[in-house]
């Protein structure tokens, strides 16, 4: 079970229905946010996910658990790329020659379709209260998809008392190493 | 303006009587670009549907005034609801009826030639998917060759004709379609024949398709008489039909050549399919009319729709004929194929009655192109 903001039951629905309810109820999320899709039609994996690279949401996969599809899909956002203002960056290459913890800001979705092995996960919704999970002492090395939202979580963080804190840039879309997954 | 509702059968007759027609094809443009309806003079263009969800002004201009159009998608849902968008700006459309899935299932009856005393043979195209059967009648009987799983085709085509089906033959153990052979058979209390040395791990009875087995359909004798020519498959088996059709299997093609790897073993059956396509086919009469299980391209069908060409033409125009050099030969057979077909290693257990999936099952494992053959 993958942690979504909302579900939309799409079963025993023949196409182009799924995509027709998806384009729908994806209306009601914030940018971001993730949806669940149930579907029983087998071509609607291939549709959603060609159908959401084209209006720019992020299709983050698909899980089969016998007839149903459960797709997952991130809430496009069409605004301009903002500027990182966090100081302390490294860089993924730079990445592997540190010690410490990797922290993934990314929504509980996108992280188990794939995150770097040993990651920690607390979206970045969540970080505000769960910080206290996290051991200031520590080095700190915050990724998300792009080093956006990592760039708003490195400096929460930092704001709060943690002193180790890093940006991983550019993010997961560019990590081309191992990768881990919770599906 | 009303959206009209085209069958399978319609866009066949679009497809062999050369006509012309403009497919706006809806589906995913990966699935388009795997597998299409071809047409001699059709005009294709492809939008996914789910682009067209808010509307479809920007497609107009796109879609001539002149011409038939038919929308395409997979199931038919997504077409109807495009169809029904054009209409509703003005536009009169047709869509496919049961879509590509219905496209794939669809066969059309040709007749060959007509036999000695009353005879005939009968090709089936089924253009979707590129797959020939055929059916030999004589006096009352039948034999059939090659026939896909759409069996009711067949057993109501014979019941037409008012000819009993007495022998179903698979020439090799199919790797690219579920062969409907063992069920009509079952059906109608025909003998089934399979070559033994594709059927080592069949789990059914069948009766042996070996060299030089002969069969007669009806009193006057129409042959039919097995050629054991190995390399597609191990126990590919061609037929000479009255001594004037050569049924090739899937070892000889129009335009191109059988691929030996689809069981796995390229290697082992190149020197198969070269003595057969080198040797044993050189021995035949020049003037027999090859009749193939499949067809690749459109291009490959004859003005009236048969997948037919004269052995001695073969020869002189098959590139896969006239390759001297051996060496060169197995490189063209086992380097740079073409991809394999959809589901190709279930549907040969499907085959051998290892599995038996459900007909949805089996339409999703025969989607997409057949890709027996290699050029």
């Amino acid at each position: 079970m993958i942690q979504t903001n909302l579900q939309l039951d799409a079963k025993g629905l023949a196409c182009p229905m799924p995509i027709v309810k998806t384009k729908k109820a994806i209306t009601d999320l914030e940018e971001g946010q993730v949806l669940e899709i149930q579907a029983t039609d087998k071509g609607s994996k291939a549709d959603l996910a060609a159908w959401a690279s084209s209006v720019g949401h992020q299709y983050l996969g698909t899980v089969e658990d016998g007839e149903v599809l459960y797709h997952y899909i991130r809430k496009g956002s069409n605004e301009l790329e903002v500027e990182k203002t966090f100081e302390h960056t490294v860089s993924l290459d730079e990445l592997e020659s540190r010690d410490g913890f990797i922290l993934d800001v990314r929504e509980a979705a996108e992280y188990a379709f794939g995150h770097m092995e040993g990651a920690i996960s607390i979206p970045m919704g969540e970080l505000e209260s769960r910080m206290d999970e996290l051991d200031k002492e520590k080095e700190l090395y915050v990724i998300c998809r792009t080093g956006r939202r990592s760039d708003l979580a490195a400096q929460l963080l930092a704001n709060n008392g943690f002193t180790k804190v890093y940006n991983v840039l550019p993010g997961m879309n560019e990590w081309n190493g191992k990768i881990s997954k919770e599906v | 303006m009303t959206v009209n509702k085209w069958t399978a059968a319609k866009v066949a007759r679009k497809v062999i009587d050369n006509e012309e027609l403009f497919i706006l094809d809806v589906r995913n443009p990966d699935a388009f670009n795997d597998w299409k309806i071809e047409g001699h003079k059709f005009e294709y263009l492809n939008i996914p549907y789910f682009e067209l969800l808010d509307g479809v002004e920007e497609i107009l201009p796109k879609l001539p005034m002149d011409k038939e159009v038919l929308v395409v998608c997979a199931k038919e849902g997504s077409s109807i609801m495009v169809a029904e968008m054009l209409s509703e700006e003005g536009r009169e459309v047709a869509y496919l009826e049961g879509g590509m899935k219905a496209w794939s299932s669809y066969l059309e009856p040709i007749k060959v030639a007509d036999l000695e005393n009353g005879g005939e043979l009968y090709q089936f195209v089924r253009l979707g998917k590129g797959c020939l059967s055929y059916m030999v009648i004589s006096e009352g009987e039948a034999a059939i060759i090659d026939a896909v799983r759409f069996t009711d085709v067949f057993t109501s085509f014979a019941k037409v004709k008012g000819v009993e089906i007495k022998h179903v033959f698979d020439t090799h153990l199919h790797a690219d379609h579920i062969s409907g052979g063992r069920q009509i058979a079952a059906a109608t209390g025909a003998t089934y024949y399979l070559p033994p040395k594709d059927a080592t791990e069949v789990v059914f009875d069948y009766t042996a398709l070996t060299d030089g087995l002969h069969v007669t359909i009806g009193s006057s004798q129409i042959d039919v008489n097995a050629l054991y020519s190995p390399g597609h498959t191990i126990g590919s088996t061609s037929f000479v039909i009255d001594n004037q059709f050569l049924l090739t299997g899937d070892i000889l093609f129009i335009d191109s050549i059988g691929r030996p790897d689809l069981a796995g073993l390229a290697e082992d059956w190149v020197g198969d399919l070269r003595e057969t396509l080198y040797s044993r086919y050189r021995e035949l009469a020049v003037d027999l009319v090859v009749l193939p299980a499949h067809f690749m391209i459109i291009d490959e069908l004859n003005e009236d729709g048969t997948v037919a060409r004269r052995l001695g033409d073969l020869f002189k125009q098959n590139h896969g004929l006239n390759i001297e050099d051996e060496e060169e030969f197995r490189r063209t057979v086992t380097d740079n194929l073409p991809p394999q077909p959809n589901a190709y290693e279930k549907i040969r257990q499907v085959n051998m009655g290892k599995i038996t999936p459900d007909h949805d099952e089996q339409t999703e494992m025969e989607i997409g192109p057949n890709r027996c053959a290699v050029r």
